[in-house]
């Protein structure tokens, strides 16, 4: 939890229209992620999404990371309550947009 | 903490249902004596409700609960036949009214719902002016079950009666923390349901004034002068008339010592974390009430971390299957939307202690924290 202050990259969803905000930063050493943080307004769905994204992506290289999906984060968690899975992809979508603004900026 | 979602049975009201269920279990209607024992019981808890508001004993009837006393009293006064008429109500009503209005206007009826300001009351100048020709009725809330803020009764029944429109209040959750009086108030009509009252659930009552017309919604054996049919629920009703005398018998007890955790509560709160407001009225406001919303936080987390710790309190920020939605209620205050997400219900019952007081603002406080140091939106 936490925003890194030296991030290669960073992601951020949502508006407060909405709702939610989802905010992730990552760190990358040799194409693998070292660190990863988030900071997250929401409900608890939103919240406990964000955790486990980060959960699962530390230490996976940026390729595993891109290849997770929005099923893996919600099995790690044992399922969600019914109705609340709207937020539950805004997580991924985030650490997503993390790691394409370090390819973007590495190109 | 969240007493005005429902209330523990109080034990003496326990006390006094208990025979009803196995021993007196007649029917009222039945000429036999144990037909006789539950029509006794019946006429004692409807003596008990009307000494408790007021009101005459044949002005009572018995219904289902809080909901179905709002759906009589707008339904009915729109009786058959009777051509397009026209309800006004405020935009911060309960379902039980907003929606029987909305289902008042599928059949071409037609509504206005007159709005509040900031801090929640009733804007009486629009409120007067809704007035038409073929109004048969103003229906609103005595004090509101999310924001607590308690509304100027007497002043809109008089503004009905100046109109000779009948005027009906939705009293759930101002009977047993301040007095209602319905000739003190001025009503025609009123809701009450018995289990925020510490009875049971399933219980309510319609007062109905004499010389009030009304159309049953309920069809049957005529029960209830034939405004509600169906055998009645004696126990539940017993229930309900002897927690209308605990309610009367301890109303300024209680409601001071609530009052007073209420304004600790906030004021401590107020003390220690920045960014909060206080939703509602600061003074014309339910004495067990406590609504704040808390910048850069959401009001579910906020319930769930809570729950964690064994407080039960509610939101009226809930994430929903679309979006983050803030209750209709809050919506109508004109809340910033910096503050509308993070709203959170504390509303007091007179079991809560000062160590519940002492750990709910602690707790609220570390909640309140930890999710800040988690909120993008916070530089905490
Ligand atoms: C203001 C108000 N009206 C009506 C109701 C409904 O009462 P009941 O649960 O007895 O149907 C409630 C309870 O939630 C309420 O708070």
């Amino acid at each position: 939890m936490g925003i890194i202050e030296d991030a290669d990259g960073v992601g951020e969803i949502g508006s407060t229209v909405d709702g939610d905000i989802i905010n992730i930063s990552i760190k990358i050493k040799d194409n693998v992620i070292e660190d990863v943080k988030f900071k997250t307004f929401g409900c608890v769905v939103a919240i406990s999404t964000s955790s486990m994204v980060t959960n699962l992506a530390k230490g996976k290289t940026i390729a595993e990371a891109l290849a997770l999906t929005n099923k893996d984060v919600i099995t790690a968690l044992d399922g969600l309550p019914e109705g609340k899975d709207r937020c539950s992809g805004f997580a991924l979508d985030a650490l997503k947009r993390a790691i394409e603004d370090y390819q973007h900026k590495n190109k | 903490m969240d007493h005005s979602a429902t209330t523990p049975v109080d034990t003496l009201v326990v006390d006094a249902m208990l025979p009803y269920f196995s021993e007196m279990f007649g029917n009222s209607s039945s000429l036999h004596s144990f037909g006789m024992e539950a029509a006794e019981a019946l006429s004692t808890a409807r003596k008990q409700v009307a000494d408790a508001i007021g009101a005459l004993p044949e002005e009572i009837i018995f219904t289902s609960g809080g909901t179905e006393s709002d759906n009589l009293a707008i339904r009915g006064v729109i009786t058959h036949n009777s051509g397009k008429k026209h309800v006004i109500t405020s935009v911060i009503e309960h379902p039980a009214v907003l929606n029987t209005c909305a289902f008042l206007e599928s059949l071409g009826h037609e509504v206005t719902y007159v709005p509040v300001d900031a801090e929640g009351l009733i804007v009486l100048s629009l409120l007067e002016r809704s007035i038409r020709e073929n109004t048969v009725l103003i229906s609103v809330m005595h004090a509101n079950n999310e924001v607590g803020t308690i509304q100027p009764i007497k002043e809109i029944a008089q503004i009905a009666k100046k109109h000779n429109i009948y005027f009906h209040t939705d009293a759930v959750q101002s009977v047993g923390k301040i007095p209602v009086n319905v000739d003190d108030l001025g009503i025609d009509m009123l809701s009450l349901s018995s289990h925020k009252i510490h009875g049971p659930k399933g219980v309510g009552v319609l007062y109905v004034r004499k010389g009030t017309i009304i159309e049953p919604i309920v069809f049957g054996g005529n029960h209830e002068k034939g405004m509600r049919s169906g055998t009645e629920n004696i126990p539940g009703i017993v229930g309900l008339g002897k927690a209308m005398v605990l309610a009367q018998q301890r109303l300024d007890t209680d409601s001071k010592y609530m009052q007073q955790m209420r304004d600790g509560i906030i004021s401590k709160i107020f003390c220690s974390v920045a960014d909060v407001r206080l939703n509602g009225h600061p003074t014309q406001r339910l004495p067990n009430n406590v609504n704040l919303s808390f910048k850069y936080v959401e009001g579910e987390s906020m319930l769930m971390l809570l729950d964690m710790k064994g407080i039960a309190v509610s939101t009226g920020s809930a994430c929903s299957s679309k979006s983050l939605k803030a209750s209709h209620v809050l919506s109508s205050l004109n809340i910033e939307d910096d503050y509308i997400h993070g709203s959170l219900r504390i509303s007091l019952g007179r079991e809560n202690t000062i160590e519940d007081e002492d750990y709910l603002v602690e707790s609220l406080k570390e909640t309140v924290f930890r999710l800040r140091m988690m909120s993008p939106l916070s530089s905490q």
